[in-house]
């Protein structure tokens, strides 16, 4: 096995350590979204059936219409959280030991995505079973069509939390992040509301909605989950998430990063 | 894992069949076309004013459009869209039925109370029955021997022997009664009340009420479900009957009365239509101008196609 592979194994093997020791998490993770999809969406039932939106071609209830967002929504908690315990891993050193492997940081990087990635695809599938089992619908080929939907934009949100957590100094500040991040660009996309709804309320917060990368993530799932092609999307997301990640590289660089200019204090 | 074979089944690629549904546009004063394998319209046809009952004749060569606002019920050549000549049909016809001879039409007058029989081949009213105020249901048992009105105001269901054109027996029914079919052996007439809320079921024989549908849908306000149009399922085992602006089909056991399940569409669901292999259901829905096409199989919406302003009537051809 080449040292690349070596690393990327033990990588995985960490983070899956991480989750089976962590099983509340996992379990609190599904149940953000299934408090959206239970409680939120019976209030709103009636919000939507008023007009027919690709990629469905008829009236859809309102639980049908968030399951993507809410799928979004478990990759973006999940892609923060994963990425900012860097912060935590930094603190206690075990960070700056996988830093100095002698491999490439990108890839160090990338395995470290790609294995908070792979938890935010398990808990979406399983998330997609419990919503089934509620009566949502959507393609059984759906199912399959979504997960490259799903990986990447875990790895754009990966890439986006480790961008931050290169500027982050410590875990307090987390809460911040929420505030400023995770918050905005949940509310700010097409998670919980059509885009024409927003348009009707606020032309300014549609448009920024628009530009939101997470708008673009949410549509690319909702597509891919009811087997459309949604180019646009892709090409948005893909941009988002080169450009996420060639941030967060450069934050890692010791040479020029930003970690010497970084936030302090919480 | 039944949920996600139905999701499939829905999903599944529409299969290849022939054949058309024909919407009556109310405000448009159009009939739409819509390709039963494309579900997609594809034609168009002007039409008196105010179109809302349409029936094709037994061998589809004919189609009869209730031009209400016009006061005429009109002749079109199908496979042209000309209108061949009108029909003396009595003042705003709203529904009519065709009863099992393909010569004789019941025509519900709704501003003059009276029901007219109309013979499609000499053009001539054979006869006029006064019946309750606002007729608007029809019906015709397959037997041809009994009609039924429905009389929107006097809230009833009106009895007419065929063979003496007369009255012979009056049910009452909840409020504002808009649609009646009876069931395919004849031994029952179902009753819809849109005010009402309800679906009231008659034993033919008798004319005595046999049970009565209600509905409930989980967050839709109850004065909302008005029920309008109905059709019985090709095994007769269900009825589905359009909920107005509930906005949904309710699916109901002809057995039990029970409703199995809502399936949402379009706003202001008027009436339907089966595909001529029954696989599919054709819901026009009147305030969002659009058909809602269910999947009978798996009681799934499949695509809703936009058509004119105010969808009203559904027949098909094959």
């Amino acid at each position: 096995m080449t040292p690349w592979l070596i690393a990327l194994r033990a990588i995985l093997h960490r983070e899956a350590l991480r989750f089976t020791g962590q099983r509340g998490r996992f379990v609190a993770a599904l149940v953000r979204p299934l408090v959206w999809l239970v409680v939120f969406a019976a209030g709103f039932r009636a919000a939507l059936g008023l007009s027919i939106t690709p990629p469905y071609q008829t009236y859809i209830t309102y639980e049908t219409y968030i399951l993507p967002g809410l799928l979004g929504m478990i990759c973006l908690f999940n892609g923060m959280q994963s990425s900012l315990s860097l912060v935590y891993d930094r603190e206690m050193g075990s960070m700056r030991l996988l830093l100095t492997a002698p491999l490439p940081r990108w890839w160090l990087l990338l395995c470290k995505l790609l294995a908070g990635t792979l938890v935010s695809v398990l808990q979406c599938l399983v998330f997609l079973g419990i919503a089934a089992v509620w009566g949502v619908r959507f393609p059984v080929m759906g199912v399959l069509a979504v997960l490259p939907a799903l990986l990447l934009t875990g790895l754009m949100l990966g890439a986006l939390g480790l961008m931050l957590s290169s500027i982050i100094r410590q875990l307090e500040n987390f809460a911040g992040v929420m505030n400023f991040v995770i918050f905005p660009m949940f509310f700010l996309s097409s998670a919980l509301y059509p885009l024409w709804k927003m348009r009707e309320g606020s032309p300014v917060l549609a448009t920024l909605c628009g530009l939101n990368p997470f708008t673009h993530a949410v549509e690319l799932i909702r597509f891919s989950l009811h087997l459309q092609p949604a180019l646009p999307a892709l090409g948005w997301v893909l941009l988002a998430t080169l450009a996420f990640g060639a941030a967060a590289l450069r934050g890692y660089d010791p040479a020029r990063g930003m970690q010497g200019k970084t936030l302090k204090g919480g | 894992m039944r949920l996600l074979l139905a999701a499939l089944m829905t999903s599944a690629a529409l299969p290849a069949m022939a054949g058309e549904i024909w919407v009556t546009n109310e405000k448009d004063d159009t009939v739409s076309v819509i390709d039963v394998e494309t579900l997609e319209v594809v034609k168009t046809y002007p039409t008196g004013e105010r179109p809302r009952g349409i029936t094709f004749s037994k061998d589809f060569s004919r189609v009869y459009i209730c031009a209400s606002d016009s006061n005429t019920v009109q002749v079109m050549d199908p496979n042209t869209g000309e209108i061949l000549h009108d029909l003396p049909s009595g003042e705003d016809p709203e529904q009519f039925v065709l009863a099992p001879d393909d010569r004789h039409l019941y025509i519900a007058n709704e501003d003059d109370a009276v029901t007219t029989v109309v013979d499609t081949q000499s053009r001539t009213v054979v006869a006029q029955i006064n019946v309750g105020i606002e007729p608007e249901g029809m019906a015709v048992s397959p037997d041809g021997k009994v009609a039924i009105t429905t009389s929107e105001t006097t809230n009833m269901a009106h009895w007419i022997d065929t063979s003496t054109q007369s009255l012979f027996a009056n049910t009452l029914v909840d409020a504002r009664p808009r649609h009646a079919e009876f069931t395919a052996d004849g031994a029952a007439l179902w009753v819809s009340s849109e005010i009402g809320g309800t679906i009231t079921v008659f034993e033919t024989k008798g004319q005595t009420e046999t049970g009565k549908v209600r509905f409930a849908i989980p967050g839709v306000n109850q004065d909302l479900i008005q029920p309008v149009g109905f059709r019985f399922s090709p095994d007769g085992t269900r009825a589905f009957v359009a909920l107005g602006p509930a906005n949904h089909v309710a699916v109901v056991n002809t057995a039990t009365y029970e409703v199995e399940k809502y399936i949402l569409v379009g706003r202001r669901v008027w009436h339907m239509e089966y595909s001529p292999d029954k696989t599919r259901l054709f819901t026009t829905n009147g305030v969002s101008g659009d058909v809602t096409v269910i999947d009978v199989a798996s009681l799934e919406p499949v695509k809703s196609i936009k058509v004119g302003r105010f969808p009203w009537g559904a027949a098909m051809r094959p």
